[in-house]
């Protein structure tokens, strides 16, 4: 059955929780010692359960099928991402195993909501019907808000989950509003309904678009939909935040993907401009705004910011060549983003610590690990051999095909421009006296193996590139009309 | 064996990142060692390439992103093939060169080195315009702390290694604009720079392409009023790798030029001739000029570096075998002759540390070595017959002044010669002869390792200066291709 996956991944939430509330002494989450590993075998349990929705994934594989009446597909795209969601869901596990008793959190719950709101993403992906997509998008948001709140001693952790929450409902209600305009213009909820009802250039048509690229620009990170980036990014728990960056944000533009192509065909004269106009927005705010930052999650939220940016500029290119580009992009960028924010988990665990300053002389001390952060930097700022250099390459070569130059232009000098604020990073790490009494970071091998992978990915990946190529090309093949 | 040549240098890299924290002499000798590995495969290649064929040798050809179709493509002809050895010849003789002055951090410094190597082999011997521009972009990191943690200067280092990253950065992207131009506007689509030669392409493809890429590669060569980085990075390295960025980096930007400006779109380069001779005639007296008044030696060597890529630019603007030749060949000479004058410099601030030629005087007597390839590094930068310099100069003023309307442009090129031997014989007479300054009474010459690399580049100068065909016989052929484009009224013959 196509929707195995998803209801594994469900009954593994419910499992989790169940056990943790089984097991665990009552009261014993919110007295625990930081430094024990309350719950890791809870996270363990999780991490392995996540073969079952893998398996089950593979299994469908090769699939076109849809089902649940036309609501529900199972096609190229949605494995794509859906792969993508577990191997970022298994290695936030990972480090959030070495990552939670320092917060003394109820571990049960947390790693419940990951693994619903990975559900939640991987139902998104396979939507075909816009209740479908409302659903499953509200599956996945609440359980991330709850996870961005759920340090509820920490202030700015509560701020973080508050401001998704509020900003959510906003994003969500607008969604709702340019869904319900397409009801009403075509009297169905199918995509495929509403495409073949939808004539171009109604007025309310027009409108429903406007609404729904903001709904949407909420989940991507698109300018001007973006403030709630760089507070709930630096709020929330770290591994939330590179979930958050990694995960929603890729099912966000599978979502666009899918609901512009199927459903609004038709009006394929009118979005791509509108894309193009966020993506120059977007890529040039963040970058800006980015090179001010003193904090590294904040630095990293805007970079992932701009980081939406470029990959909006595929969405405006709207050809199924810059959609595979767009894959690409999303799945190198998950190994990037997660491999960076785990050296900031394990910075974090021993010094506490955010700010860019405090990683001053980090080469010295932890050579390897800040090694890791460079070379994720790095490939952030599209610098070979790592994979960032290919997947900018790929995109902007689509996007070029497709003829959209003035977007090339202004994307590669914003990239250019974006070596400034990772070369602080690095500057820091490198050329900056360590402070006094600084210990070299000691990595617990739970988020030593997760950095392995994520660096390895960057690495190999970049080198190698054309597997992963032939796979967003197979998902995007499914596009193509 | 190109492969072999790029990615000894990365093998070398990673044995230094295994090496024990501490080690002092680890880092050097295996860095010495594959550097020299390098070199000896690179003469080996030099030894066996035939003058005689046609073409690009020592091809290695495999696909490497088939969704763009992107190859990793290498070979040499008669352009690169003396670039490839000036690298290997060069970065052997700066770590050399580094032996003694870089005293912290050594592994870091020797990897970095090593990469840094790496990434420019990979952009001469690149065929494939997307392998082209991906090495480009390995060279910056290394540059970039190679220049901040080991500059001199601690107060200055970081804002010059940031420069120079933003401005090589910038230039990158204008670069890939025109590179994906010339990608999307050829039948078929391909990046590889063989197949684009043979090709023509629309007047207005050709006009914007070369635009976008001609301002990347000035940003590097660098061509005035782009240079503003130069005298900030040259200044603010260490020693040895100020002889790679002036000796090798700025010829990636030459290099280009011949590559992909001048290659494959010979029409755009007519149609900007005259602008690109005006260029280059403000590049040799504006960089000569500057020269004249520095009074930091470092900085003298620097502008002098810009004035002298000046005659690359000029002989590529006259577009004539003669001239390309010697453009050609003036990047090989200049990448000895000004590697040579940065270890020089070097050489002198650590015996006497300053670089301030005011407070030098008279230092002959006290470091005869250093004054003597001092002197004979000056001659052959103002282009004294037998010494390298003069051959490459004249050759592009001959060929210069034989293109049609280029003939004034020539003309002034040649009064920066003129020039040269100014700031040259006056820098001499100021720092090495006259009477002894104070301070300066009990400075020692250098000895010993610190010789070596300054006897060898200084055999190179005199060999190529006595017997310049060991290296245009392989620069005639490789010029050939761009003349044969822009068609037989413009060729002259070389012998």
């Amino acid at each position: 059955m196509l929707i195995a996956p998803e209801i594994s991944l469900v009954c593994l939430g419910l499992l989790v929780l169940v056990l943790d509330l089984v097991k665990t002494p009552r009261g014993r989450a919110w007295t625990a010692e930081p430094g024990e590993t309350q719950g890791a075998w809870l996270g363990y349990i999780s991490l392995f359960g996540l073969a079952a929705p893998s398996i089950l994934v593979m299994v469908n594989a090769g699939r076109n099928d849809v089902s649940f009446a036309g609501m529900f597909v199972q096609d190229p795209l949605a494995l794509f991402f859906k792969v993508a969601f577990l191997v970022a869901a298994a290695l936030v596990i990972l480090a959030s195993i070495d990552y939670l008793p320092r917060l003394r959190v109820p571990a049960g719950e947390f790693y419940a909501l990951l693994l619903w709101a990975t559900a939640g993403l991987m139902l998104m992906v396979s939507s075909r019907e816009l209740i479908t997509v409302y659903v499953s998008l509200e599956l996945a948001t609440i359980s991330l808000a709850l996870l961005s709140g759920f340090h509820r001693s920490d202030a700015k952790s509560v701020e973080s989950g508050l401001k998704y929450v509020l900003l959510s409902a906003i994003a969500s209600a607008t969604l709702l509003y340019g869904m319900a305009m397409f009801y009403g213009l075509t009297g169905t909820t199918h995509l495929e309904g509403i495409a073949r009802g939808l004539s171009s250039g109604s007025p309310a048509a027009l409108f429903g678009i406007v609404l729904l690229a903001a709904g949407f620009g909420f989940k991507i990170a698109a300018v001007p939909f973006h403030m709630w980036v760089p507070d709930v990014y630096e709020g929330a728990p770290t591994p939330i935040t590179a979930f958050l960056s990694v995960a929603s944000k890729a099912a966000g533009f599978a979502l666009v993907v899918r609901v512009f192509t199927l459903g609004l065909g038709p009006m394929s004269a009118t979005w791509p401009m509108v894309f193009a106009v966020l993506a120059v927005l977007t890529m040039t705010v963040g970058n800006i705004v980015a090179m001010r930052q003193d904090n590294i999650k904040r630095l990293l939220a805007y970079s992932s910011i701009t980081q939406a940016g470029y990959a909006i500029a595929a969405l405006a290119a709207a050809t199924v060549a810059s959609y595979a580009s767009l894959s690409f992009f999303l799945f190198a960028y998950a190994f990037t983003n997660l491999g960076a924010f785990l050296v900031i988990m394990a910075f974090a665990r021993q010094n506490g610590s955010d700010e860019i300053s405090a990683y001053s002389g980090l080469a010295r001390r932890s050579p390897v690990l800040s090694l890791a952060l460079t070379l994720c930097l790095l490939s952030l700022a599209g610098i070979p051999p790592m994979v960032g250099f290919a997947s900018k390459m790929y995109l902007f070569w689509t996007i070029f095909q497709a003829g959209w130059l003035w977007l090339v232009i202004i994307g590669l000098l914003n990239s250019a421009a974006s070596i400034y604020y990772y070369l602080r990073v690095i500057r820091t790490m490198y050329l900056a006296e360590p402070i006094a009494g600084s210990q070299p970071v000691s990595l617990a091998p739970s988020t030593g193996i997760a950095m392995f992978v994520a660096v390895a990915g960057v690495l190999v990946i970049g080198v190698l590139p054309w597997p992963l190529m032939s796979f967003a090309q197979y998902a995007a093949s499914s596009l193509a009309k | 064996m190109l492969s072999a040549i790029i990615f000894l240098p990365l093998i070398g890299a990673v044995v230094i990142a295994l090496l024990p924290r501490d080690s002092v002499r680890g880092p050097k000798w295996v860095a010495a060692l594959f550097s020299a590995a390098s070199l000896v495969v690179s003469l080996v290649m030099f030894y066996q390439y035939n003058r005689a064929a046609d073409g690009p040798q020592f091809v290695e050809r495999y696909l490497w992103m088939p969704t763009l179709n992107i190859q990793y493509y290498l070979g040499v002809d008669g352009l690169n093939l003396p670039m490839v050895v000036l690298t290997t010849l060069l970065t052997f003789l700066a770590i050399l060169g580094s032996w003694n002055p870089i005293k912290f951090r050594l592994k870091e410094y020797y990897a970095l080195l090593l990469l840094l190597e790496l990434g420019i082999l990979g952009v001469f011997s690149s065929l494939d315009m997307l392998m082209f521009f991906l090495f480009w972009e390995v060279e910056l990191i290394p540059m970039y702390l190679l220049i901040s943690i080991w500059g001199p200067a601690p107060e200055r280092r970081e804002y010059a290694a940031l420069k120079f990253v933003l401005y090589t950065v910038f230039g990158s992207a204008l670069m890939l604009v025109g590179i994906l131009t010339l990608y999307f506007n050829s039948t078929p689509h391909t990046f590889d720079m063989m197949v684009l030669r043979q090709s023509s392409l629309p007047a207005i493809v050709q006009t914007i392409a070369f635009i976008f890429l001609f301002v990347a590669f000035a940003i590097k060569l660098p061509v005035f009023p782009l240079h503003t980085w130069l005298p900030w990075a040259h200044v603010e390295a260490p020693t040895a790798v100020s002889v790679l960025l002036a000796g090798v980096l700025l010829k990636m930007g030459g290099y280009g030029m011949f590559r992909l400006c001048y290659s494959l779109l010979p029409d755009a380069a007519k149609q900007f001739a005259i602008v690109i001779a005006v260029l280059a005639v403000i590049n040799i007296l504006y960089g000569a000029i500057v020269s004249m008044v520095q009074d930091d030696l470092k900085k003298l060597v620097a502008f002098s570096s810009v004035s002298h890529m000046g005659y690359v630019l000029l002989g590529l603007a006259a577009m004539n075998h003669l001239s390309l030749s010697g453009a050609a060949l003036q990047m090989f000479t200049h990448g000895t002759i000004t590697g040579l004058m940065f270890l020089l410099v070097g050489g002198v601030y650590e015996k006497t540390h300053t670089r301030s030629i005011a407070r030098m005087g008279g230092l002959a007597p006290m470091m005869p070595w250093l004054a003597i390839f001092w002197v004979m590094a000056g001659l052959a930068s103002l282009g004294l017959p037998g010494m390298s310099g003069f051959v490459a100069e004249f050759l592009v003023f001959l060929g210069a002044y034989q293109a049609p309307g280029m003939a004034v442009y020539t003309v002034l090129g040649a009064a920066g010669i003129v020039v040269t031997a100014a700031y040259i014989l006056w820098m001499l007479q100021r720092v090495f002869f006259g009477p002894v300054k104070s301070g300066m009474e009990h400075v020692q010459d250098a000895k010993g390792l610190d010789l070596v690399p300054l006897f060898v580049l200084m055999a190179v100068v005199l060999l190529v200066g006595i017997y310049p065909a060991i290296l245009t016989d392989i620069i005639g052929p490789g010029v050939e291709p761009i003349i044969n484009k822009i068609g037989p009224a413009m060729a002259v013959a070389l012998r």
